[in-house]
């Protein structure tokens, strides 16, 4: 399984994991597991996902991923799980 | 589950203190490019390395996109030139740089020649010819190694390259003397170093390698902002932590790189290594442990545990360490350094203590540019003592400044940075560095 973490931040608004969740299953993403809290208004979301459904590489995935940053005007970020499970387990 | 914690703590590492991956650097052989025909050896250099590095720096920023983790630089080593030219070595140099171009890496290091016991007629002629070749070319690195602990110092060797240094810095004096940037002089060098300008793929490593130097000093630096006041056990134990950390990500780089390559994984190499950028500094480590400016009293001592904590640390995460493991302490490179060396906290002196007990040596360092060639040779002569006796490897980076003088200020750019011209003792040494033979190799018994 290829695991990947999504972080999203930005200003709260309506509808951010909705947008982000609809997306990720347009592309046969499946989400393993979201944490999700607001600061002062600041969204900050992470959500575990397995890339292996989608049949496309990680380049093309974060490239359909840029109209959801574009419309919510949040910061959302990809990368592999490997390097977190890397630096905190032996 | 990795718990949201450790993510924030990983990305900030990333993204606020300046962690990253210095170096995916690959080794290539090219012994089996040697050819009486130096145009003939040229154009098989060219292909071979075209070839085996097509896909470097592809990988190396599909890694970067994927990991989310900086990869700042792409590189080759190769087999020291003086091993496979017969003949006239510029056009062999020509093609490395051309090659490198080709292939998009930032440097190609293995302008070299090993002449710790004596020179080879190459040696000979890579040594006349690297001004030249520096000067012209861009992506080109050189080292000569002029000691070893099993065969001592060769001083005709040392002899040579203060001249050699000396006649770059002028050759390329409108660039502040760059060429020398790109030239290291060593003793005890090693065959896996991923880091320039000293890398080149030695005799015992296999056909191609990928090896990775990391870095992280803005890291150290905020893992020991959370414990000041605190003893040296906690200060050695936190920092083992952080280099841990630090080092898993190398290897899981390395090993990425490796399978995507179906090249070999060789060596990480446990390094601190710093930029002149603010919040990526050896200094600053060593300030954060309570010293005013790197240089003052006790700065030793620091970097000695700073060293050895992050070996501890690193071997753990790696199933291969090698390279020049070590926290480096070049001056133009790194904002502390820079800063301590303009306020006079640090000296040349100062500087070669602390090589003793760190990885490299006399490192980016600015000199005036009427320093004599035999003051130079007397530098390096110096530092390779050091290193030879030590069992450790050790080197000389400095740049003759043209028409400058001690406080004036060099320019490089880029992680290559600036400094300020620092005064060398003017006290004569010709008569020394006129002897030339070889210092016998130390006894390695009896060892007080």
């Amino acid at each position: 399984m290829t695991k990947a973490l999504i972080s999203v931040t930005g200003l709260d608004t309506t509808g951010i994991i909705a947008s982000v969740a609809t997306k990720l299953s347009e592309m046969n993403i499946n989400i393993l597991d979201i944490t999700q809290t607001i600061l002062d208004g600041y969204f900050t979301m992470m959500m575990v996902v397995d890339l292996d459904g989608a049949k496309m590489d990680f380049e093309e995935i974060d490239k359909r991923l840029q109209p959801v940053r574009e419309s919510l005007k949040m910061t959302i970020h990809m990368q592999r799980m490997d390097i977190f499970d890397a630096m905190h387990r032996i | 589950m990795i718990e949201t914690g450790e993510i924030l703590q990983t990305m900030r590492m990333i993204q606020e203190e300046n962690f990253d991956i210095r170096t995916i650097t690959l080794g290539i052989n090219l012994l089996d490019c040697s050819d009486s025909d130096a145009n003939r050896c040229a154009q098989r250099v060219y292909d071979k390395i075209c070839k085996k590095a097509e896909n470097l720096v592809r990988t190396g920023q599909e890694i970067e996109t994927e990991f989310g983790i900086p990869i700042v630089n792409k590189r080759i080593s190769i087999t020291p030139v003086s091993l496979i030219c017969q003949e006239d070595p510029m056009p062999i140099a020509r093609a490395l740089d051309r090659a490198a171009e080709s292939v998009g890496v930032n440097y190609l290091g293995g302008y070299s020649a090993l002449m710790h016991k004596g020179a080879t007629l190459a040696d000979e002629r890579i040594l006349a010819s690297i001004p030249e070749v520096l000067c012209e070319t861009r992506l080109l690195c050189s080292s000569v190694n002029v000691a070893s602990t099993r065969s001592g110092i060769n001083m005709n060797a040392v002899r040579e390259m203060g001249e050699i240094i000396k006649k770059t810095a002028e050759m390329t004096a409108e660039q502040d003397g760059l060429g020398c940037a790109k030239l290291v002089v060593f003793a005890n060098a090693v065959e896996d170093n991923p880091f320039m300008a000293g890398a080149f793929c030695g005799v015992g490593e296999p056909e191609c390698a990928i090896n990775v130097g990391v870095s992280g000093p803005g890291v150290v630096k905020v893992a020991l902002e959370s414990v000041r006041g605190q003893p040296f056990d906690i200060i050695a134990e936190t920092i083992k932590r952080t280099a841990f950390r630090i080092t898993r990500v190398g290897q899981l780089v390395a090993r990425e790189a490796s399978q995507r390559m179906n090249i070999p994984f060789g060596i990480v190499d446990l390094s601190l290594a710093p930029t002149p950028a603010r919040g990526d500094s050896v200094a600053h480590i060593l300030t954060e442990m309570g010293l005013e400016m790197a240089g003052a009293p006790g700065t030793t001592a620091a970097l000695a545990l700073l060293n050895d904590a992050v070996k501890k640390g690193g071997v753990m995460a790696s199933n291969h360490v090698g390279g020049l493991s070590g926290a480096f302490i070049p001056v133009s490179e790194d904002i502390g350094m820079i800063e301590a060396a303009a306020a006079g906290a640090l000296s040349i002196e100062k500087l070669e203590a602390m090589t003793c007990v760190c990885s490299v040596g006399l490192d980016m360092i600015a000199i005036p540019g009427d320093t004599s060639a035999s003051a130079i040779s007397g530098i390096i002569a110096d530092e390779a003592a050091i290193g030879v006796v030590n069992n450790k490897t050790t080197a000389v980076r400095i740049i003759p400044a043209f028409g400058k003088k001690a406080g004036d200020r060099v320019e490089f750019g880029g992680l290559l940075g600036y400094a300020p011209v620092m005064p060398v003792n003017t006290k004569g040494n010709e008569a020394f560095i006129a002897r030339g033979g070889r210092i016998p190799a130390p006894l390695h018994s009896l060892r007080n």
